[in-house]
């Protein structure tokens, strides 16, 4: 069901007048027996359904880990996309436990908004995608030029700011969904689309004359994206950040999906931290012992979710650049598991 | 009771308790229920700055200073991304009062042809009048506002391929760009000039309607307004040596500079809620004309009045006492659907206000009930204003 901002934006008035005892998220997340998680209308590589209505993506799986986590099954979790538009209202009512929808850290979101950044999982900039007809070899060519963006988002913002330190004109044609931004552009309606560049690579899947577009070099900004919790619970708030720090621990400590079960009698003390919960690591995050366990075994570390989301093992073939280890060229680096 | 025994001492009844008093009890009655009514708004206030507070969440209308920092597609007023937030306010309610106007305007236009070609004797105009109605009332705006926006974009040629008359209009699927008009000196006097040609045509109304009361004689008003209208101002404008020049749009790499233009958007927008909300007019039109009794129509015939003058004098005047509080009502729709613009990029006030402001403040609270607030605004307006005609065209009886 796809609702739209109004209703949303109704509901996070409602909640707020009402002002029911809102109850830890943990407890709420196990009563109900399912985690509600919002992601985006689809984009493939982050959060989009296939054929089947089953959803995949890199934001979907951080949505199964902590549903492994915290329910012991990574099927449990009931998916609401929402537009940019929509996403922060939808949390901040409590529509939603989670929101794993490719949302940039920023300090306004993180100051006013009464939500919390639990880390990053995906490092972004922003780019321009072009028509090569256009002829346009840099960002800077694109004085005059009229721009579809969705709305609601941190590119809409990065985008005034570049033209406007660079002295250029523009006319943005602003969307709500990312579909009916790439429908202004397949329309013509505008000669740039401009998002974040994972995005840029994912909707170039979705376009049926991909061959005759192109990615500008320019990334005119940091986009990094991550969780995002409700402010205010701080034990729900530790459970998301850390299941996003095990993912990438694990992938540190070469413990994935296949080799979990042999890891559990592994010598190394990281591991047995990470794998048994040697330490009570799981208690005191208010979960069981095996928490992390279940979540490489039925989601994998995140060297899985982001190659088989995102990376070779997908149509859109983002190398990890930034977004590999610290110990490998990138900069992707969780505070240890003791 | 009124005619109760005043005199006779002892059968005046004695003044009731005050609790069984109808009067003091349905005082008591109704400040209890505006006091329970007040406690119940004071708690909602006091609840929702409370919660938002808890949460974590800005509140207040500090906002609408600060500056917004993004690009809006059109603006009726100078805008760039420096203006506060506030100002995005006013931009897209301009562009929705904009859009609800001149859709307001255009389907009442369309609505009366077509409800007057449902009822025509030519059988292909009536039943393509007919067809029209069923189809375009049955399908949901949405839909239509999807379609004609793909539609339009799709027909249109890129700016390089132009459709042009004499390089002074540009039709391509950026918008529609026409020679912008410069005001020169002097012009003010034809602004003048025309408010004096409608002063003299509202006195020139009231004469000729005294005229045709006194000696039966009629006047044609409305030759003599076109001449008045359009006389005066080109008079004035002659007369202070045609300040007027153009500024025309010129082809730069990607966009055409300068000159006005009206954005596609606009266009599917105003097109899709027009073709739609006349729909509805042409039944209500319909039905007020049906429902103006036959037996008008004939005594006007054999009064000798043309076809013409049936329906202007006698038919439309009494049938538009059936069509206008069910028309005012679908101009409301008319300006409360215009917020779908979102769904296709018009920039209007849900799109621009309670969308991207909402979004990179986080104000739900203080942007919903501002938004609300100016449809609410807006739909009292119109309802004042139909409500205004309605009284003078409803029946007075003396």
């Amino acid at each position: 069901m796809k609702s739209t901002p109004i209703l949303v934006a109704a509901a996070a008035v409602a909640a707020l007048v009402a002002g029911a005892a809102q109850a830890a998220t943990l407890d709420d997340v196990k009563s109900k027996g399912v985690l509600s998680c919002g992601v985006s209308t689809g984009l493939p590589g982050f959060s989009a359904p296939d054929a089947n209505k089953n959803w995949n993506g890199i934001d979907v799986d951080v949505c199964r880990a902590i549903a492994a986590a915290v329910l012991g099954d990574a099927g449990k979790v009931k998916f609401t996309p929402l537009t940019a538009k929509e996403r922060f209202t939808a949390l901040q009512s409590g529509e939603i436990d989670v929101l794993a929808r490719n949302t940039t850290w920023t300090h306004t979101r993180d100051t006013s908004l009464g939500l919390n950044f639990t880390g990053v999982h995906y490092y972004d900039g922003q780019g321009f995608l072009v028509t090569k007809s256009l002829g346009v070899k840099s960002a800077k060519e694109l004085d005059g030029a009229a721009v579809c963006i969705q709305a609601g988002t941190t590119t809409e913002l990065n985008l005034a700011d570049y033209f406007r330190f660079n002295k250029m004109q523009y006319k943005a044609v602003v969307f709500d969904t990312s579909e009916q931004t790439l429908a202004g552009f397949e329309a013509n309606r505008c000669d740039v689309l401009t998002s974040d560049q994972s995005q840029l690579y994912a909707l170039r899947t979705k376009i049926k004359n991909a061959a005759n577009t192109v990615v500008l070099p320019e990334v005119i900004s940091k986009e990094p994206l991550g969780p995002v919790v409700r402010q205010g619970d701080d034990q729900w708030f530790n459970i998301v950040k850390w299941t996003l720090n095990a993912m990438i621990n694990a992938e540190e400590l070469g413990v994935s999906s296949k080799n979990v079960d042999a890891k559990k009698s592994d010598k190394n003390p990281a591991v047995a931290r990470l794998v048994v919960g040697t330490g009570d690591m799981g208690k005191k995050l208010g979960l069981d012992n095996d928490w992390a366990y279940r979540i490489l075994k039925q989601v994998g570390n995140y060297s899985e979710i982001f190659e088989r989301n995102v990376g070779s093992g997908s149509p859109l073939k983002i190398s990890r650049g930034l977004n590999a280890l610290w110990n490998q060229g990138g900069i992707l680096y969780a505070p240890p598991i003791r | 009771m009124a005619d109760q025994p005043t005199s006779g001492g002892g059968l005046q009844p004695s003044k009731p308790p005050p609790w069984n008093d109808p009067a003091v009890r349905s005082i008591v009655f109704q400040v209890l229920a505006l006091v329970v009514l007040g406690w119940f708004f004071w708690t909602i206030l006091n609840n929702t700055l409370a919660n938002m507070e808890r949460r974590g969440i800005s509140t207040g209308f500090a906002f609408l200073d600060r500056a917004a920092g993004f690009g809006i597609l059109m603006s009726l007023i100078p805008y760039d991304e420096s203006n506060s937030y506030g100002r995005t306010f006013v931009v897209g309610l301009l562009n929705t009062v904009l859009v609800a106007f001149l859709g307001i305007i255009l389907a009442t236009v369309l609505g009366f042809v077509l409800g007057v070609a449902r009822l025509s004797n030519n059988w292909v105009i009536a039943k393509l009048a007919t067809v029209y109605v069923e189809v375009v009332r049955n399908i949901p705006l949405l839909l239509q506002i999807f379609f004609w926006y793909i539609a339009v974009l799709q027909a249109l040629p890129g700016i390089r391929q132009s459709i042009t008359v004499g390089d002074a209009f540009y039709l391509n699927n950026r918008g529609f760009f026409f020679p912008k008009p410069i005001f020169g000196d002097g012009f003010g006097l034809v602004w003048i000039a025309l408010i004096v040609a409608v002063a003299a045509i509202v006195c020139l109304r009231k004469w000729a309607r005294q005229r045709l009361d006194r000696t039966g004689q009629q006047f044609p008003v409305f030759y003599a307004s076109i001449g008045l209208i359009v006389g005066l101002p080109l008079l004035a404008f002659l007369a202070v040596g045609a300040p007027l020049s153009f500024e025309f749009a010129e082809l730069q790499r990607f966009r055409l500079a300068g000159g006005a233009s009206v954005i596609p958007e606009l266009m599917a927008l105003l097109w899709a809620l027009t073709m739609y909300t006349a729909a509805f007019i042409a039944e209500i039109v319909r039905a007020g004309i049906l429902a103006v009794s036959h037996g008008q129509t004939e005594a006007s015939r054999a009064l000798g009045l043309k076809n013409s003058q049936t329906l202007q004098l006698v038919v439309i005047p009494q049938a538009m006492r059936v069509i206008i509080p069910p028309l005012t009502s679908q101009y409301l729709n008319l300006t409360k659907n215009s917020s779908l613009a979102t769904a296709i990029g018009y920039p209007d006030l849900v799109a621009v206000f309670m969308g991207t402001t909402l979004n990179q403040t986080g104000q739900a609270v203080e942007i919903v009930a501002m938004t609300m607030a100016v449809y609410l605004t807006i739909s009292l307006l119109i309802s004042l204003v139909m409500n205004i005609y309605n009284r003078r065209m409803a029946l007075v009886e003396r």
